[in-house]
């Protein structure tokens, strides 16, 4: 009966025929023409953009410590993986609590009264400028100790022999990593890019929770969007049709990314 | 030693944020906003633990969750370990395109599917209930699982399944006797991510649950933030008693937990 389910699943979603009947090509011109949303795709590409980028480099970063490293492998990855596993619910509310906007919220004061970086107190959340601040650094966050695991295992299997044999031609470290180590990784790191920016796109619930979307739609992603629309405008159809350009973004991304990851040459 | 100063401070910038959370839950209300910021709490006090376990029928929704994802997972281990044996083992008419559908379902954005999901739930009288919750649930989870299984159960050398139907054995025997005894590594796997997505999700959960009393954590825990907006010592000693069981359940089983994220990953 289970199986039953999960097949009728599949019948609603991918036999176009059915979703057109309910929806019509009405709709995606409608979003064509909708600002918000071309905002809140403007604000998935960049929420994709930015955290993607943070968790390959922070991850990659921690990897290549954690790979050199003799001690305490077992318990930093285990540190580093906590965010991982952590509901969203609780961390978003975490970090909007962090950034919350009186002198007390712990971000402003690292930032003004510890640091000195910043002259006054922002209202991180409020500011159309920064809303974004607190969803972007939670990404970041959340994600690192993922990407690192996945490096660490990439890592662990490139063979000995390629460090030995470089070290004696007399390279440095860092010329190890940068002329071996990085180029053996490059296909981990489409792998990553394509599962992280997949991840990406499914940014609601931080969003939700943090921001609301606000302030003005400052901080609406697509889906928080299609939600919306959804569930407190009942407009079924419209989401639908915005989930659908959203699948089909998906889609595209990955298989470009999929493209570069065979057309990379093996080492 | 430079290598360690980095990793240690990334380690704190991890950590810091949950040993503020705990502090804050140790706070008195009059202290969650007091300015300097205290990582140690001034006077601590137990009572928003006591308080958010009694109020708001906070109880209720552990239990809910506890039961929605103990069966959850249950069903996932059991169906997904039978399609991939299935998979694995048998020829039968339309595995490859329905092999295909599953792996398409694995890589779509679930929340993308949440409107013809609710329009299939309220058709069939699946909204507001706790075992409807469930259904979705298993069906989320299980194409990455049996994804997982599959690729483990064909490792199996074959010859143990001839020498047990040799003796006679039916393939409920050799599912039952041989390959559910020899996957254990990947079934604990597969139980780990399963009751990690039910213990976890809100979205759903959100949409589907309209009565107060079947709330699982994740919602209640937004809705207490909602009514007591600034008492973040309350919303966070709740949020503390949410995430305690799956931290506890990381720490003891991380060595599964992060290899099954790696064939995940790697196969994915």
């Amino acid at each position: 009966m289970v199986r039953a389910l999960q097949i009728s699943f599949f019948d609603w979603n991918i036999v176009p025929g059915q979703v057109s009947e309910f929806v019509g090509l009405n709709n995606y011109v409608r979003t064509i023409h909708d600002p918000l949303f071309w905002l809140s795709l403007k604000n998935t590409v960049m929420y994709a953009a930015v955290t993607v980028s943070g968790q390959l480099l922070f991850g990659l970063l921690v990897a290549l410590i954690l790979d050199h490293v003799s001690r305490g492998r077992v318990f930093f990855r285990t540190v580093y993986y906590l965010p991982v596993v952590t509901s969203w619910v609780v961390v978003s509310l975490l970090f909007k609590y962090l950034f919350n906007a009186s002198p007390s919220g712990l971000v402003n004061y690292f930032l003004v009264d510890i640091l000195h970086v910043l002259s006054t107190h922002i209202p991180w959340l409020n500011e159309p400028k920064t809303a974004f601040v607190a969803i972007y650094c939670l990404g970041i966050w959340k994600g690192v100790g993922w990407t690192m695991v996945i490096f660490l295992a990439a890592l662990q299997s490139i063979p000995e022999e390629y460090h030995d044999a470089a070290s004696i031609d007399g390279a440095s470290g860092w010329q190890i990593i940068r002329h071996i180590t990085l180029p053996l990784l490059v296909p981990t790191m489409i792998l990553v890019m394509i599962m992280l920016t997949i991840g990406a796109f499914q940014a609601y619930i931080q969003v939700a929770l943090i921001t609301g979307g606000g302030p003005l739609h400052r901080t609406e992603v697509l889906l928080s969007y299609m939600y919306e629309r959804a569930f407190r405008d009942r407009e079924f159809g419209y989401a639908a049709a915005i989930s659908y350009v959203l699948i089909g973004l998906v889609f595209l991304i990955s298989q470009v990314q999929l493209r570069l990851l065979k057309s990379e040459p093996m080492y | 030693m430079l290598l360690y100063t980095v990793l240690i401070i990334g380690a704190i910038a991890t950590v810091f944020p949950f040993l503020y959370m705990i502090s804050t839950s140790l706070k008195g209300a009059v202290y969650t906003f007091e300015y300097p910021p205290r990582l140690m709490p001034t006077e601590p006090t137990l009572h928003n633990f006591v308080a958010a376990w009694t109020s708001k029928r906070f109880d209720q929704y552990f239990l809910n969750s506890l039961l929605v994802t103990l069966s959850t997972t249950l069903l996932v281990v059991l169906f997904s370990s039978m399609m991939a044996f299935a998979f694995a083992r048998f020829q039968f008419v339309f595995k490859q395109p329905l092999y295909y559908s599953i792996m398409i379902f694995m890589m779509m954005p679930a929340m993308t599917l949440i409107v013809p999901q609710f329009m299939l739930a309220s058709r069939l009288n699946l909204l507001n209930s706790l075992p409807g919750l469930v259904l979705v649930y298993v069906a989320q989870n299980l194409p990455l699982n049996t994804f997982l299984l599959r690729g483990f159960l064909e490792q199996v050398p074959r010859e143990l399944e001839e020498a047990a139907r040799i003796d006679g054995a039916s393939s409920w025997d050799i599912y039952w006797r041989i390959m559910l005894p020899l996957s254990k590594p990947a079934l604990a796997t597969a139980a780990i991510f399963s009751s990690l997505g039910a213990w976890d999700e809100y979205v759903w959960a959100l949409t589907v649950l309209n009565d107060p009393n079947k709330r699982t954590l994740p919602v209640g825990i937004a809705a207490f933030h909602g009514v007591f907006y600034s008492d973040w010592g309350l919303v966070f000693a709740a949020s503390l008693i949410a995430i305690a069981p799956i931290i506890t359940l990381f720490i003891i089983l991380q060595r599964y937990f992060i290899k099954g994220v790696i064939t995940g990953a790697i196969k994915g």
